[in-house]
């Protein structure tokens, strides 16, 4: 038992090789809600009587805030966590107590969270992906800012070494453990900072944002003229707003610089959040060119990355944060983000074979921007007439593949060949091949997957 | 390289039938229950429930024969679908976890599908109606396969 042995620090620099707690403001950030609701409900109660709460009320909220003020610092005494044996290892719970041990050798990210509230406290919350699990597996919250960032550095550190390393670490080994590297923000180049009248002018000029900005028009016109029927295509327009105005909070202030551990991502009006998408865990990137936007030169760039799964609400909030590498950038921002993540990649090399003429009438409208080039990195494909897609995955992400006619296809001898990859932003295929070319592809993108799996391995 | 392609069992195909002919012959019994008291709408209801019998049927052994897997050196290959045909290539290397799954019709019949799981969602390569020894072998196969060729994301 390492927690019984007296620990040698043997890493006296490294953050959270020893127990330590969480931010004594913790619990109050936790449980502002419940403050929230209190004030709420005497507030109102006395906005009823017309005069002071009434004394009943008050010792009720006094109970109640002092109960909870009294749970949540139990519970904050027993929270505490430390690196042990390669694990982080995460002690919890008044009653019965919790141990959770999450494997830094699976460790896919660390994100680093600061809700409103938490940033004007100076806090940060820590967020950790581990492959294989449903959802984020553990969060430290909240840690002071810079120790956050410490602390993340270090874990991520951990992380990419050999694991058999990792885990003899705690003890004493007779090889000098590698001097950890700097760690924080100094060794990161930006490349690319989103300006945010770009960003703005980007979501105007998305679907959504010109839908909007049109119906907005409308209905302030027929506000003018009949204020009745207004109302309800006003509310009609509601959803689109609220996902123009999630993406906005979200992605606002983009930064994305490159560091050690791989491209670090910053955004976030009112709570930030830093990102780094780790170095070869990019299963495939995906990048969108709206119609709006083509005049401009801006694209889009997501990314799937391994990690990050999971179903519900709140995973599928995580997602929709985590899978952007570029809101909007110039083509050639983009470029260089993209040569980042996929090292080696030139889609200019890339020679897109295109459909035979005959795909017309399956596909009349994208037949145009239909296209797909394959060479022994990575397979690129592209679809869309109005939002023009394309889709890069490297050979050796490449799961499976499925050959696929539909009864159209099968008159006109057509065939799509789909590259499925792990994540669900990216489906790259090759739509409307000649059918027999079809059937050639698919044994040669199993081939060329083997062959570049094996030269990584 | 020549390709085998092996199917599933028969008796797939007659549970499917056996199925069907079940779920037929309750609406041929509540057509005749329908000409007791209408003549002309029930047995315009029987001649439709036959067809319909005969042309599910036809559907069915067209699907059934349709299905068919082959164990290459390094993938795996399943092809199905009759009006929307489709081929799925599994590298072994890729495989995540392989699954036997059961019902409880399939197993009194002595059946099983073997479902293949790889890190992709979209892969889903599955083999159904096979006999429990043929799909316990296949799974046994893939797993030792699979292990061998085991690639990290």
């Amino acid at each position: 038992m390492s927690e019984l042995a007296p620990e040698p620090a043997d890493q006296p620099s490294a953050p959270g090789s020893e127990w330590a707690r969480l931010h004594p403001l913790s619990p109050l950030l936790k449980g502002w809600r419940v403050l929230g609701v209190l004030a709420a409900f005497t507030a109102q109660d006395q906005l009823r009587r017309g005069g002071l709460p009434g004394r009943q009320l008050l010792v009720f909220a006094a109970v109640v805030l002092l109960g909870s003020a009294i749970a949540s610092y139990v519970s904050w005494r027993r929270r505490r966590w430390r690196v042990e044996g390669g694990d982080l290892r995460l002690d919890y719970g008044v009653f019965t107590r919790k141990s959770r041990r999450v494997p830094l050798a699976r460790l896919q990210a660390i994100d680093v969270v600061r809700p409103l509230l938490a940033r004007a406290l100076g806090l940060a919350e820590l967020r950790l992906e581990v492959v294989g699990h449903g959802s984020t597996e553990a969060t430290l919250a909240y840690l002071t800012e810079p120790h956050a960032q410490q602390v993340r550095g270090y874990l991520l550190d951990l992380a990419h070494r050999p694991a058999a390393e990792v885990i003899l670490s705690p003890h004493p080994s007779p090889h000098p453990s590698p001097p950890i590297p700097s760690w924080g923000p100094h060794d990161e180049a930006v490349l690319v900072a989103v300006p945010a009248g770009r960003f703005v002018a980007s979501l105007i000029l998305s679907a959504s944002g010109a839908f909007t900005a049109i119906f907005g028009g409308a209905i302030a016109l027929a506000f003018l003229v009949t204020p009745a029927a207004a109302g309800g295509v006003a509310a009609a327009l509601l959803p689109i707003g609220a996902t123009l105005y999630r993406k906005f909070t979200i992605e606002f202030g983009f930064t994305v610089a490159l560091s050690p551990q791989g491209l670090r991502l910053r955004h976030g009006l009112l709570d930030t959040r830093q990102q780094t998408v780790p170095r070869g865990r990019v299963q495939a990137v995906r990048i969108v060119e709206p119609w709006l936007w083509r005049r401009l030169g801006w694209v889009r760039v997501e990314v799937d990355v391994a990690g990050y799964r999971g179903n519900g609400a709140a995973a599928a909030e995580e997602r929709a944060a985590s899978g952007v590498l570029l809101p909007v950038a110039l083509r050639s921002e983009s470029a260089a983000v993209i040569q980042a993540v996929l090292p080696g990649l030139d889609l200019a090399a890339l020679r897109p074979v295109r459909p035979p003429r005959r795909a017309r009438w399956r596909a009349p409208l994208s037949w145009h921007n239909l296209g797909a080039a394959f060479d022994a990195g990575w397979s690129v494909t592209s679809y869309g007439r109005i939002r023009r897609v394309t889709d890069v995955v490297p050979q050796d992400k490449l799961q499976s593949v499925r050959l696929v006619q539909g009864p159209v296809q099968r008159r006109l001898r057509l065939a799509t060949v789909h590259l499925d990859t792990a994540g669900r932003r990216v489906h790259a295929a090759a739509r409307h091949w000649d059918a027999d070319q079809a059937e050639q592809l698919t044994d040669a993108l199993a081939t060329l997957a083997r062959t570049a799996r094996s030269h990584h391995g | 390289m020549p390709l085998t392609w092996l199917a599933p069992s028969h008796r797939l195909l007659a549970l499917r039938r056996w199925q069907l002919r079940v779920a037929g012959l309750a609406l041929v019994l509540g057509a005749v229950v329908i000409t007791l008291f209408a003549t002309t709408g029930g047995l315009i209801a029987l001649a439709l429930v036959l067809a319909a019998e005969i042309a599910a049927e036809v559907i069915l052994l067209r699907r059934f024969r349709a299905w068919g897997y082959a164990e290459r050196a390094e993938d795996l290959l399943v092809r199905r679908g009759v009006l929307v045909r489709r081929l799925s290539v599994v590298p072994y290397g890729r495989m995540q976890f392989v699954d036997v799954v059961a019902g409880p019709l399939e197993r009194s019949w002595g059946l099983a599908t073997v479902r293949l799981h790889t890190a992709a969602a979209a892969s889903d390569a599955r083999v159904p109606g096979l006999p429990a020894a043929e799909a316990e072998r296949l799974r046994d196969r893939l797993a030792m396969l699979g292990e061998s060729r085991a690639a990290g994301l």
